[in-house]
C-alpha cells in the first residue's frame, strides 16, 4: 500500500529506461550547443499570447472591479423609497391630505434610516469604522456627501415620526406638531438629495457603464424610488389615493422615457445594460418600473373602481420589483463593465461579438 | 525633504521582478497566490492590494534586435508597473474618511487605521490601483515608501533594481532626465521609444512616470485616464433636476387632489 504521507508529483511517472536516455540528450545537447533545440512538452496554455495594442495587455482588465455586492444595490433601493416617501408624506401633510398618508409616509421614511446605516455598515470590510466617515466633510466625495445627507435625514425623519406617533397616542399638541412639522422640513431639504444621490455616487466613477450615463442615472434612480415609495406607500392601504396615483404615472412615464433612450442609444459601453445576465435585470427590471405600471395604472384608471384597487395594487408590486431590480441591474452592469478591458484603452469592439483567445491566436 | 518621482524605464527593465519582492519584504505584503497565467511570464497579472510593484512581460512577434533577441524566438518587453501618484487623484478625492492623503513628498497615501473600507476609492481610480482586501475589508497601494522616505532613504523597489530601471529622484530632474533618455534612445534607433505620465489629462501628471517603447497601451497604460471628479457637475446638476421634478410634482398631484375635493 502506498503511504498517503508521500505526495505523488502530477503525472506520477515511473523512471525507465527511455526516460534516463532522454534527460541525458537533453544534458549532451546543452553541453554542446549552449541551448536546448528540441520543444519538448509543450505547456499547457502555449504558444503564449502575445500583447499588442490591438490586444491590450493580454486582455487583462485594466480597472478594478467594484468591490460592492448585494448590499449596496439594496441600500440605494432602500434609500430612494425612504427619501422620496418623506417628501411626499410633508407634501401630504403641507396639503392636508388624509392623515394615514402622511403617517404611512413617515415610517417608510424612518425604516429607511433605520436600514441604511445598517446595509452601509454590513458593507463595510471594517463595521467599526463606519464613523471614520463622520470626522471629515468632503464636497468633492459623493459618498462623503451621502453619509451627511443620510445624517441629516435621519434626524428629521426619525423626529417627524416620533412626534407624529406621540400625536396619535395622545392627541394633538402644539409642541409636537411644531416639532413634526420642523422634522418634516428636515427630512424633505435632506430627503431630496437623499432619495436620488446614489446616482451621483455610481456616475461619478470611472467605471464606463456609470460614468457614460452621468447626466441621467441620479433622475434615473429618483424616479425609481419614487415609484418604489408610491408602492409601498400604496401597498400600505393608501390605494384610493388620486395624487399617488398621478405620482406613479408620472413616475411610470419617466421610466418608460429613461428606457427607451437607453435602449436608443448604442455603444459599446452601453453592451453591459443589454447583454448577458446583467442586460436581463436591467432590462426586466426597466419592464417592471416603466411600461408595466403604467399600463395597469391607465387600466385601473379606465375600469373605474371595480378593478381599479387590485390593479392599482398589482401596479405598485411590481413598480417595487422593478425598482429593486434597476440598482441591482445597475451595480451588476459596474461589475461588467469594469472586466471590458478594451474600454479604458479605447480599443474598438470587434464586431459579431469579440473574444480575447481568437483575437490572440491571429498576432501568435 | 522634496517633491519626489518615479521613472520607470522599460528598455532597461530585465524582468527579475527584484522590485516586487523588494516591495513585498519591506512592507510585509503578503502572498497573493501562486497562479500559472499563460501570459508570458506575467502570473500576477495586475497591480493590486498585495501586488505594490507588477512586472509586466509585454512579447511582440519576433523582431531582430528589439530588445536584443535571437531572431526566432519572441521580442520581450518589462515594465515594472506601480501607482502612478497622480496629481489630481481619483482616489483621494472620492475618500470619505479623510483616509487617503497627499504626503509632503507629493505621494499619494491611504492612512490604514483611518481607511474604513467603503471601497469608493476602487472604483474612482482610472489607473485600476487600488483594491479592497477581502479580508481585511481595508483598501491598500503602493505607499510611495512613505516610511522610507521620511528617514531620508529611496523606496524599496527602486533600492533593489539591479539596472535602475527604477530610478527615484526630485520629480522635476527626473522628469529632464526621462526626456533626455528618450531623446537618446530615438537617437540610437528607437523610435518608439515614449514618455508617459498623463500630463495632458485630468489626472495632470503623475510622481510614477514610464518610458516605454510602442504603443503605451499594451503595458495596458490608458491612452486618457481621467479623475471622475470631472463628472461631477454634470451629476449633481441631473440630481437638482430630479428633486425639482421631484418637488413639483408631489406638490403639483397634492394639490390639484385637494382642489378636485373629496371623492
Amino acid at each position: 500500500m502506498k503511504d498517503p504521507k508521500i505526495r505523488t508529483m502530477p503525472g506520477g511517472r515511473t523512471p525507465d529506461i527511455g526516460s534516463e536516455k532522454r534527460l541525458a540528450d537533453i544534458r549532451r545537447e546543452a553541453e554542446i550547443r549552449g541551448m536546448v533545440k528540441a520543444v519538448g512538452t509543450r505547456p499547457a496554455g502555449a504558444p503564449f499570447p502575445i500583447a499588442a495594442p490591438q490586444t491590450g495587455y493580454y486582455g487583462i482588465p485594466l480597472l478594478k472591479e467594484p468591490a460592492w455586492t448585494w448590499e449596496i444595490p439594496l441600500y440605494f433601493f432602500v434609500g430612494g423609497a425612504s427619501g422620496a416617501a418623506a417628501v411626499v408624506g410633508a407634501i401630504a401633510n403641507y396639503t392636508g391630505a388624509d392623515r394615514k398618508l402622511v403617517r404611512d409616509a413617515e415610517w417608510i421614511a424612518v425604516a429607511g434610516t433605520v436600514l441604511s446605516p445598517m446595509l452601509l455598515i454590513a458593507d463595510l470590510g471594517k463595521p467599526s469604522r463606519f464613523l471614520n466617515m463622520l470626522r471629515v466633510f468632503k464636497p468633492q466625495s459623493p459618498m462623503s456627501v451621502g453619509v451627511w445627507v443620510l445624517m441629516g435625514f435621519s434626524a428629521g425623519a426619525s423626529a417627524a415620526a416620533f412626534a407624529g406617533f406621540l400625536q396619535d397616542r395622545y392627541g394633538p399638541s402644539l409642541p409636537l406638531r411644531i416639532l413634526e412639522n420642523a422634522g418634516q422640513t428636515v427630512s424633505v431639504a435632506f430627503g431630496l438629495p437623499f432619495h436620488n444621490y446614489t446616482g451621483v455616487l455610481i456616475g461619478a466613477t470611472v467605471i464606463p457603464v456609470w460614468n457614460e450615463n452621468v447626466g441621467n442615472l441620479p433622475i434615473h434612480f429618483g424616479t425609481s424610488g419614487l415609484s418604489a415609495a408610491v408602492g409601498i406607500l400604496e401597498l400600505m392601504g393608501n390605494d384610493e389615493s388620486r395624487a399617488l396615483q398621478a405620482l406613479g404615472l408620472g413616475a411610470a412615464v419617466i421610466e418608460c422615457w429613461e428606457g427607451l433612450r437607453l435602449e436608443a442609444k448604442s455603444s459599446p459601453s452601453l453592451e453591459p445594460l443589454k447583454r448577458g445576465t446583467s442586460g436581463k435585470i436591467v432590462r426586466t427590471g426597466g419592464l417592471l418600473s416603466g411600461p408595466i405600471p403604467l399600463a395597469l395604472r391607465t387600466l385601473s384608471l379606465m375600469l373605474g373602481s371595480k378593478h381599479s384597487t387590485k390593479l392599482r395594487r398589482a401596479a405598485a408590486a411590481s413598480a417595487i420589483a422593478g425598482s429593486l431590480l434597476t440598482r441591482m441591474g445597475w451595480i451588476y452592469a459596474g461589475h461588467v463593465s469594469a472586466r471590458d478591458w478594451r474600454l479604458p484603452l479605447q480599443i474598438p469592439h470587434l464586431a459579431g461579438g469579440s473574444d480575447v483567445e481568437r483575437e490572440h491566436r491571429k498576432f501568435v | 525633504m522634496s517633491v519626489t518621482a518615479f521613472l520607470t524605464d522599460s528598455t532597461l527593465c530585465i524582468g527579475c521582478k527584484a522590485c516586487e519582492v523588494a516591495c513585498k519584504e519591506w512592507n510585509g505584503v503578503g502572498e497573493d497566490g501562486l497562479n500559472w497565467t499563460g501570459n508570458s511570464y506575467d502570473n500576477t497579472g495586475a497591480l493590486g492590494h498585495s501586488t505594490w510593484r507588477h512586472v509586466k512581460f509585454v512579447e511582440y512577434m519576433p523582431e531582430t534586435g528589439f530588445g536584443g533577441n535571437a531572431p526566432e524566438l519572441n521580442t520581450w518587453a518589462f515594465s515594472s508597473d506601480v501607482c502612478k501618484h497622480c496629481e489630481n487623484a481619483g482616489c483621494l478625492e472620492a475618500c470619505p474618511t479623510g483616509a487617503i492623503v497627499r504626503t509632503e513628498f507629493g505621494g499619494v497615501y491611504v492612512q490604514s487605521d483611518v481607511c474604513n473600507g467603503c471601497a469608493y476609492c476602487v472604483v474612482a481610480c482610472p489607473f485600476g490601483v487600488v483594491q479592497r482586501n477581502p479580508d481585511d475589508g481595508r483598501a491598500f497601494k503602493c505607499t510611495f515608501c512613505y516610511d522610507r522616505q521620511k528617514a531620508g532613504l529611496i523606496p524599496a523597489c527602486a533600492k533593489a533594481c539591479p539596472t535602475e530601471s527604477i530610478k527615484f529622484g526630485e520629480i522635476e530632474s527626473l522628469k529632464l532626465r526621462g526626456a533626455e533618455r528618450v531623446e537618446e534612445l530615438h537617437s540610437r534607433g528607437m523610435q518608439d521609444a515614449n514618455l508617459y505620465d498623463s500630463a495632458d489629462t485630468s489626472v495632470g501628471g503623475t510622481h510614477a512616470i514610464f518610458i516605454v517603447r510602442g504603443d503605451p497601451r499594451s503595458y495596458n497604460l490608458p491612452p486618457k485616464a481621467e479623475i471622475p471628479t470631472i463628472y461631477l457637475k454634470k451629476a449633481w446638476t441631473s440630481s437638482a433636476i430630479g428633486a425639482a421634478m421631484l418637488l413639483g410634482g408631489t406638490l403639483v398631484a397634492f394639490l390639484a387632489d385637494r382642489q378636485r375635493g373629496p371623492e
